[in-house]
């Protein structure tokens, strides 16, 4: 019985850690008011870009033994940059040039899923390279290295412990951006931000510059769940649309966490579960575990229609969220 | 040197809000603005399939119009992407993000198939296509009124609402079209027969289209000419003027929801019984939220939808001929889309703004 629920519960962190990474991305973006319904997109372009910076270092290897800083350091480097770049497009255009969010996002989404999607089934193509696919195993392994646990790890090691170091990257970022939000200067006013930009610029906030930095920050973080995805839960293969609709569920996982990254941590642990659990049930169809994964949207809608009842100050989103700001227009 | 410092300078220019710009001169910055984003994306093509830049566009002219089986196929597809856009205008222009398109088309074609499978052989096609179309209207309509309701009565955020009502229709759907898949549960889609529409003068697609042409002119009308669409663009220029004047915010806010998910639900029939003869969980195929783009870029305005719309439909078939062509992902029309739309958003700024240089005095500048 333990061993079956260890077993649930390493899967479901296993599902669960992209939507946190999205998901954390996507709160300290919308703490500055900006909501960036680009992240499933920006999750793609994160993923792709550090595929095909580690796809083309593993080609130049030719044999070798790959140096282990470079092998994580470049995928790295390239998801985050990537990813960064995406962020860079939203901001330039709904900060500078003041467009609208929901349209930028939704396009910032066509054009990542595009580009990852292209690059994915062109990048061989394109580099006249003559492997039959893209897999990275030489990557995959050094993403997927544990703690040296041995041949026998009891059910908490293998719920806790048993990870490679995106996952505990992950948390730790959560962390750190709960921390950053709730205790310091910076996240004070990046909340001003997000909640009245006018009184924050009346304060002598930047408010574009916090708005730029905590969205590309925030698309950098996002990025990191594609990459995850990629390199550690699927093995270093990549694979088109395999990444699915998690972009979105990381969007729903913010309303769920109420803004708040450290909920954000279990949350995207519970929504993990929600997808496995379905698979440990005797005797179900199909067809009735696509009525299971309703059920993250279904509690979503639940938890936003509660919030928006109750009216607590603490659970609301950013006031501003979703609204440009022109100093010129109040 | 002073000089070329203080054009650099960035603190010497300032934003300032246009008043009224000639109509003339805000579509010459779009097309200009589109012309720069044909450029851009010539570019990323000729880097990515080595070809000289006039026979990109040369082939995607091809794609869309070299037969006239493409020709239907992009009218088609227009048809039903403006449908779309249709149903999501008005809402917008009362700022009520509904991009919950997706899954108001999606219920809407399910209902249709519902209607088929149920009552198909118990009903004759001439009740029943009326049956199918009611259903539809009413499961479009129904999947935009919930998410109106707690926006009007708790101002829940209708943006994160109506985009998770999309992955309840699309898991619903997936569900039921894996039951009705022959044989059971193998996601092999079943073809429906009984109550599809038939071809207009031996085009499949004639129909959907004179549907669709009907909505646009309804829509037009009704936005520009009837109380109902003045009321939506007051609700949307400010909800306090229009409570002061008198404007009943939340049945405004209900009755344009509904308005919007039942032609959301009317495209989702047309889909079902004119084009696709089944329905899967990809039915709606992303339209739900190109449509908001289309329909952005038009500025809301019906009859401009045609044209952006048709663009859009055009792009994606032009460059999935060059993918096609040169044995690229055809994923590649995405990111011509995209970049085409950074574009047009990018250049509303020029159009709503101007940039104004400072003047400095001489002794300024020490």
């Amino acid at each position: 019985m333990i061993a079956t629920i260890a077993a649930i519960f390493q899967r479901a962190v296993a599902q669960g850690i992209p939507l946190l990474f999205g998901s954390t991305g996507e709160i300290l973006t919308e703490k500055s008011g900006n909501l960036n319904l680009g992240i499933p997109g920006i999750m793609y372009v994160g993923a792709i870009s550090g595929v095909a910076g580690s796809f083309l270092y593993e080609l130049s290897l030719n044999g070798n033994e790959p140096n282990p800083f470079l092998i994580i350091g470049i995928p790295l480097l390239c998801c985050i940059l990537g990813s960064m770049f995406m962020g860079l497009i939203y901001c330039f255009l709904t900060v500078t040039l003041r467009a609208n969010q929901n349209v930028t996002g939704l396009a910032l989404t066509t054009f990542g899923i595009g580009i990852g999607n292209f690059f994915g089934g062109s990048l061989i193509n394109i580099v006249k390279s003559d492997v039959p696919s893209i897999s990275l195993n030489e990557t995959t392994k050094f993403f997927k290295t544990t703690l040296p646990l041995g041949e026998n790890i009891n059910s908490f090691e293998k719920m806790f412990l048993s990870y490679g170091f995106l996952a505990y990257l992950a948390v730790i970022i959560a962390l750190i951006a709960s921390f950053v939000l709730n205790r310091t200067r910076v996240g004070l006013n990046l909340r001003a931000v997000g909640e009245n930009p006018a009184t924050a610029d009346a304060a002598g906030i930047n408010v574009s510059r916090y708005k730029y930095i905590s969205t590309c920050i925030g698309s950098a973080v996002a990025g990191l769940g594609g990459l995850y995805y990629v390199m550690d839960y699927a093995n270093g293969v990549w694979s088109n649309d395999a990444f699915g609709d998690r972009g979105w569920l990381a969007i729903a996982l913010v309303i769920f966490s109420v803004w708040k990254p450290a909920v954000a941590i279990l949350g995207s642990i519970l929504f993990g579960a929600l997808y496995v659990i379905p698979y440990y049930i005797p005797g179900i169809s199909i067809s009735l575990i696509k009525i299971f994964e309703m059920l993250p949207y279904a509690v979503t809608i639940l938890v936003l229609i509660l919030t928006s009842v109750r009216r607590k100050r603490e659970t609301q989103p950013p006031q501003h969220l979703g609204l440009s700001y022109f100093r010129e227009e109040r | 040197m002073n000089n070329i410092k203080s054009i650099l300078n960035l603190s010497n220019y300032h934003i300032a809000k246009r008043d009224v710009i000639p109509w003339w001169q805000s579509y010459l910055i779009r097309v200009i603005a589109i012309l720069v984003a044909l450029v851009v994306c010539g570019v990323i093509t000729i880097a990515l399939t080595d070809l000289n830049p006039i026979e990109v566009y040369v082939t995607m002219f091809e794609g869309a119009f070299m037969t006239p089986r493409r020709v239907w196929f992009v009218l088609q597809n227009t048809a039903m992407l403006l449908c779309v856009a249709l149903a999501v205008t008005p809402a917008f222009k009362m700022k009520f993000w509904n991009i919950g398109a997706e899954g108001q088309v999606l219920m809407g074609g399910f209902a249709t198939a519902f209607c088929v499978i149920v009552f198909g052989e118990k009903l004759p096609t001439s009740v029943l296509i009326p049956v199918m179309v009611l259903t539809s209207i009413i499961a479009g309509a129904i999947w935009g009124l919930i998410p109106a309701i707690f926006k009007s009565i708790w101002n829940s955020n209708e943006t994160l609402f109506t985009l998770m009502m999309n992955y309840i229709a699309t898991q619903i759907v997936a569900y039921y079209s894996l039951e009705w898949s022959v044989p059971k549960g193998s996601g092999t889609p079943r073809i429906l027969e009984k109550g599809m529409l038939p071809s207009l003068m031996g085009n499949d697609y004639l129909i959907n289209i004179l549907v669709v042409l009907a909505i646009t002119i309804f829509m037009y009308i009704y936005l520009k000419y009837s109380k109902q669409g003045y009321e939506i663009s007051v609700v949307g220029e400010s909800e306090n003027t229009a409570r002061y004047i008198g404007v009943n915010v939340k049945k405004v806010i209900n009755r344009t929801m509904i308005l919007s998910g039942a032609i959301c639900g009317i495209a989702g029939f047309l889909l079902v019984a004119g084009t696709d003869h089944s329905i899967k969980s990809d039915t709606a195929g992303g339209r739900g939220f190109t449509a908001i783009m289309v329909s952005w870029l038009a500025k809301f305005n019906p009859i401009i939808m045609i044209l952006t719309s048709f663009l859009i439909v055009f792009l994606d078939r032009g460059a999935s001929q060059i993918s096609e062509r040169f044995r690229l992902n055809d994923s590649f029309s995405d990111i011509i889309t995209g970049i085409i739309i950074f574009f047009i958003i990018g250049c509303e700024f020029f159009i709503n703004y101007t940039i104004k240089r400072v003047k400095t005095e001489g002794g300024e500048n020490k």
